[in-house]
């Protein structure tokens, strides 16, 4: 080999390593940007919890004794499935912001600045799993005076796999919204029809162990009725086995779908 | 500062149905030039800008913005343009302070100096005592100022500005003004704006391109746009009926020629039969001729009419307008295109 290609290989790997790093510079700014308004007014974080708060008072309760769902209190099997759904919802509506500032033009100004595409999507999806992850929190806390049992090392695995969907389910939400920017009723539809028989087939709500055939083999195609299952295996305590595998798989593709669709449609965006 | 050869953008609006918005535009603009690109709503001004700014990609063609093909160094071009769009530039939810500073944080200048841009930016633009607020509580001009102040951050030596004064009030349309002429005497900065004001046009552009259905029909400075049209206009008003012998009269005096013939709606010109579908039925009616010497020729034609038996009601004599060079250009008039939208809007 000679020193030219090493030098000229050293300048790539120097480039690729400069623009990587430009990237999270550009993601952190983007991320920082929108974090502001919600730590200035951080009841539209507790706003964002009323829903699976109401399902936890009001639909938790009558899980008690059901089969599928263990003996004592449902908390320990139904807390998963709430903090995913709140991934689905959650993040599965963050496209909004972008139909708003698409609508705005403030969209419009930052894709004629310097900003990588990629990174305004990755700092946009990061605020939504920071949000996530302090609603989970909240959740959680607000059910240990109930009979919850807390598991740290499974939460703290089971967030990062919560973090990981929502990262990707985010993102294709802003890939959607920028497609449907000129017809928002549009992005509703879609997200409406997607994410309702995405969290019932998930057993979020219900155990599927009863389910007829055909309901069954819906879920089995689910990618977030592996999340689910995983999700309470290791908020039970269990770090290991197939199911925390099978769901982290299904976590980490949704995940890396979700950024590809996003990053690509961040990048040809023309407004 | 802009070269432009051939720039064209299609859109798809149904099957096998395609609109050129842009055709085969040529653009150049020096350093330091203030050029406003002027036309009707529709005409292609924002697609040529959004193309320009590298928010459209062109379905052919090629630019060069500020030194960068927009093509091939996207990116490149960004970081040397400045763009202030028809939307508001800010989030609802933001900031005023937040969003300057962070603007500046998007074109990568130290956190420092963001701070301190920002804070001359609030100071240069009447934003100080709204630097806390967010975006969203802002009036419709104290929001225009804003997005100025975004635009101005990271002092672009190419600023873009689209439709920049519509919806202000004439007070904030001046101070924007104001504003946007201290910058390029400062910092001799290359404006390019889109407007379909003609008197911001005329009176503020050194330089006024005329885009219509697409394509660039004038380009040169409002006072030669106008003097090509060589000459006055005189309009004359007549009775009912009675303009079409008017003008028949008037076609045998040396040098009037006829620009357009409508109705009297106290409005210089009349308006042009035939062109906005909702002409009076009745009423008075005006011709308008293009002459080289209005105040010469105005008492001979009044004196043609009078002998062929026409009352002359009304006459008036001015200097040709931008809209007039539109009319002359294309038949039609800028301000009847205002009219259509503005009636579509309400």
């Amino acid at each position: 080999m000679t020193t030219h290609s090493l030098t000229t290989r050293s300048r790539t790997g120097a480039g690729a390593l400069a623009t990587a790093g430009a990237a999270a510079r550009d993601a952190w700014l983007v991320f920082a940007r929108e974090m502001r308004p919600e730590l200035r007014a951080p009841m539209g974080l507790i706003f964002g919890m009323m829903q699976p708060l109401v399902f936890l008072a009001l639909f938790g309760p009558l899980l008690y004794g059901m089969p599928g769902v263990g003996s004592g209190p449902p908390w320990q099997w139904f807390v998963p499935g709430i903090l995913v759904m709140i991934g689905i919802f959650g993040t599965g509506s963050a496209g909004y912001y972008v139909l708003v500032e698409s609508g705005g033009g403030s969209l419009e100004r930052m894709l004629v600045t310097p900003l990588s595409r990629g990174a305004m999507l990755i700092g946009r999806t990061l605020k939504e799993a920071v949000t996530l992850l302090a609603q989970s929190a909240l959740i959680i806390l607000a059910v240990l005076p109930f009979g919850f049992r807390l598991y740290p090392a499974g939460v703290l695995a089971g967030l990062a796999l919560l973090v990981a969907a929502g990262v990707g389910i985010g993102a294709l939400s802003f890939a959607l919204a920028l497609a449907a920017r000129r017809a928002p009723s549009l992005f509703w539809a879609v997200q409406q029809t997607v994410t309702f028989p995405l969290l019932l087939l998930s057993g979020v709500l219900l155990p599927l162990e009863n389910a007829p055939g055909w309901l069954a083999a819906a879920s089995a195609v689910n990618p977030m009725t592996y999340i689910v299952e995983a999700e309470r295996a290791l908020f039970a305590g269990d770090l290991s086995g197939a199911v925390v595998a099978r769901g982290a798989l299904a976590a980490l593709a949704i995940a890396a779908a979700g950024l590809a669709v996003g990053v690509r449609a961040m990048r040809r965006a023309a407004l | 500062m802009i070269h432009a050869r051939g720039l064209a953008r299609s859109f798809r609006v149904g099957k096998g149905e395609t609109v050129e918005a842009v055709r085969g535009l040529d653009i150049d603009v020096a350093e330091g030039e203030l050029v406003a690109f002027l036309g009707p709503n529709g005409a292609g001004k924002s697609t040529s800008l959004r193309m320009l700014t590298t928010l459209l990609p062109p379905t052919a063609g090629t630019a060069t913005v500020a030194g960068c093909d927009i093509l091939a160094d996207p990116l490149g071009t960004r970081r040397r343009i400045g763009y202030i769009g028809q939307g508001r530039g800010s989030g609802d939810n933001f900031r005023v302070r937040d969003e300057l500073i962070s603007q500046g944080r998007f074109h990568r200048m130290s956190r420092t100096r963001s701070r301190r841009r920002a804070e001359e930016l609030l100071a240069a633009l009447d934003l100080e005592a709204l630097a806390g607020r967010t975006a969203g509580s802002l009036s419709g001009g104290q929001r225009r100022r804003l997005d100025i102040a975004i635009g101005l951050m990271h002092r672009p030596g190419l600023l873009f500005l689209d439709e920049p004064s519509t919806g202000l009030d004439p007070q904030n349309r001046a101070n924007l003004w104001e504003h946007i002429l201290r910058l390029r005497e400062s910092h001799g900065t290359t404006i390019f704006l889109t407007t379909h004001y003609l008197d911001e046009a005329d009176s503020m552009a050194e330089r006024v391109m005329i885009i219509d259905h697409g394509r660039v029909i004038a380009d040169d400075s409002p006072e030669r746009l106008k003097a090509d049209l060589a000459g006055d206009l005189v309009t004359v008003t007549v009775g009912d009926g009675e303009a079409v012998r008017a003008a028949e009269i008037a076609a045998r005096v040396p040098t009037a020629h006829e620009v357009v013939r409508g109705r009297d709606d106290g409005r210089h010109g009349g308006r042009a039969g035939g062109e906005t579908g909702d002409e009076v039925a009745e009423g008075p009616e005006t011709v308008t001729f293009r002459v080289r010497n209005g105040p010469a020729v105005l008492p001979e034609l009044v004196r043609a009419l009078d002998a062929a038996g026409l009352c002359t009601l009304a006459t008036e004599i001015r200097r040709p307008t931008l809209d007039d060079v539109f009319l002359a250009l294309t038949g039609r008039s800028l301000r009847e295109g205002d009219q259509e939208t503005e009636g579509a809007a309400a």
